[in-house]
């Protein structure tokens, strides 16, 4: 008696709770364009609006969408146990998994003037950088010309590596995630250094634009990240 | 075997003035000529590059590529890598080579030197440039469309191919079609029984400035699809731009006389082979009565005296 009813109990909770009808089905997570804290416009001069909403709404925007296509796609592959998928999506992910980890903290990266945006790191931050590279200025130099020198798409990143406490300027190509160029990077700052960042103002010139952008670099979230990483 | 190994070093020389060792086996124009550039109404040779303009006016692809697409792709973009080619040859080894010799003697198999981005640059430029035309698109015919459909099944299948690749370069680089002729991709291996079949259309990616020179392709078509070729006349949606490409600037005749060139180039080079093969064997004194003689021997006299056991 005592079993039929606990069976019983079980079969309608296996009715009424769909996940349990596949097992391997995990709901899959999808990813949304995180909203900017500051408005397009709120970069100019350094930053066009015009480029702020193609590079936010559209660019990142499609990172994100295909990211998810090809989670999805994974997803499907892992369970049907088809590796010759699951391999052949491994580039859609990192190109797009990529661009959107890259973005997401890209747009953290900047700010406008009146919040922050281009004042120099104190703290912690700036005594490493001082001492690692002599002065801000010297990282800034040292920084653009790996960023102007950078064949065709790509960021340049200043990082730490949380291992060694030690600052690192890093290019990365494509959309390669700074932590490619070595497990232990965490990425403080990055500049991104794809045309789409900087044709519709720039042009071809882009060293103006790296000269340009660091009036918007927020240094205190590049900060918090370096305390945390360093505490 | 003697009879191979002596193909190979054959096959490969040393420039005395260069110092870097062109395969000729691996490309077929390879010659130590230098690239004459002819100024208008002048017999002044000069060994430096020159920014070759496109073969129409800037304004000329509008509205499907704007004028001030090609002032900066052209005028600023094409001119900086010819510029920089040109301040990185002076007093080298690579002065007064061609072009495309530059390319692959920087390609440098792999381990890339570094004039080899200027110079693969400039020259994909120059064949984009001669790729298009102002009132572009259609449909091939003749020679062409026959590979087309016999190498892709059908001419949209073709397009659908082409602009797939060009869509799926991620970041900066090229799409081609190019002409793939008669090898295995074995290092040094040759077809023992080359047919027609062999050689063959193929649609191919590249990142960067990398062209199939390289590996050996003959190109007939190229769409740059750098953010920079469509960024101000598309922004971010490079699909369309290459849609527009195909439906409305490509040269078909331009990409059909490359194919010519190309089948000859590639007919030219069998012969040399083969002419190369039958010196060989020829270059060999073996007596007529040991032709049976499975033993390889490089006999050095016509004596009737073999030392085949």
């Amino acid at each position: 008696m005592a079993l039929r009813s606990s069976v019983t109990r079980r079969t309608l909770t296996l009715g009424l709770n769909s996940t349990m009808l596949l097992p391997l089905s995990r709901s899959l997570q999808t990813f949304s364009l995180p909203d900017l804290p500051y408005d397009y416009g709120a970069l100019e001069p350094a930053i066009s609006g015009e480029i702020m909403q193609l590079h936010h709404q559209k660019h990142h925007q499609t990172y994100i969408t295909n990211y998810n296509k090809a989670l999805e796609q994974l997803h499907e592959a892992i369970q049907k146990g088809d590796s010759s998928t699951v391999v052949k999506l491994q580039s859609a992910i990192k190109f797009n998994g990529g661009g959107h980890v890259n973005h997401s903290i890209f747009w953290k990266n900047l700010a406008p003037i009146r919040e922050g945006g281009g004042e120099p790191p104190k703290a912690s931050l700036g005594w490493a950088i001082d001492t690692h590279f002599g002065s801000l200025e010297s990282l800034i130099q040292k920084m653009n010309a790996e960023g102007a020198a950078l064949q065709g798409s790509g960021w340049v990143w200043l990082g730490v590596n949380k291992e060694l406490k030690k600052l690192v300027i890093e290019t990365t190509p494509n959309q390669d995630p700074l932590v490619t160029k070595g497990p232990h990077l965490v990425p403080l700052l990055g500049v991104d250094v794809w045309e789409h960042a900087y044709y519709l103002q720039y042009k071809n010139v882009r060293p103006d634009y790296l000269k340009n952008i660091w009036k918007v670099i927020n240094w205190k979230y590049a900060s918090e990240v370096y305390e945390k990483e360093c505490a | 075997m003697a009879a191979t190994t002596s193909m190979v070093t054959s096959l490969t020389f040393t420039i005395p003035s260069l110092g870097f060792r062109l395969p000729t086996r691996s490309y077929p124009c390879v010659k130590p000529q230098r690239r004459f550039v002819r100024k208008a109404a002048s017999n002044v040779i000069t060994a430096t590059y020159e920014l070759k303009a496109p073969p129409y006016p800037l304004n000329a692809l509008e509205p499907h590529m704007s004028r001030e697409t090609l002032e900066y792709h052209w005028g600023k973009h094409h001119r900086t890598y010819v510029e920089n080619l040109n301040k990185q040859v002076v007093g080298t080894d690579l002065e007064g080579l061609s072009l495309e010799d530059i390319i692959i003697v920087t390609y440098n198999k792999g381990d890339i030197l570094p004039a080899f981005n200027n110079a693969a640059q400039a020259w994909n430029h120059d064949f984009f440039w001669e790729s298009m035309k102002p009132g572009g698109g259609g449909k091939p015919s003749g020679d062409l469309l026959d590979l087309i459909e016999r190498d892709f099944g059908s001419f949209e299948r073709f397009i659908e191919e082409f602009k797939s690749a060009a869509a799926t370069q991620f970041g900066s680089g090229w799409a081609w079609l190019a002409y793939k002729a008669n090898r295995i991709d074995v290092e040094n291996a040759v077809n023992p029984w080359p047919s027609e079949k062999d050689k063959k259309l193929v649609i191919v990616k590249s990142p960067n400035a990398m062209n199939p020179l390289v590996w050996d392709y003959f190109p007939l078509l190229t769409i740059d699809v750098w953010e920079h070729a469509y960024y101000l006349d598309f922004q971010n949606q490079r699909p369309d731009y290459i849609s527009v490409f195909m439906e409305k600037l490509v040269s078909w005749e331009t990409v059909n006389t490359r194919l010519e060139k190309a089948k000859a180039r590639a007919a030219e080079r069998e012969m040399e082979e083969e002419r190369r093969r039958k010196e060989e064997e020829e270059g060999k004194p073996t007596n007529e009565e040991d032709d049976d003689d499975d033993l390889e021997m490089y006999v050095d006299n016509d004596n009737d005296d073999s030392e085949a056991e």
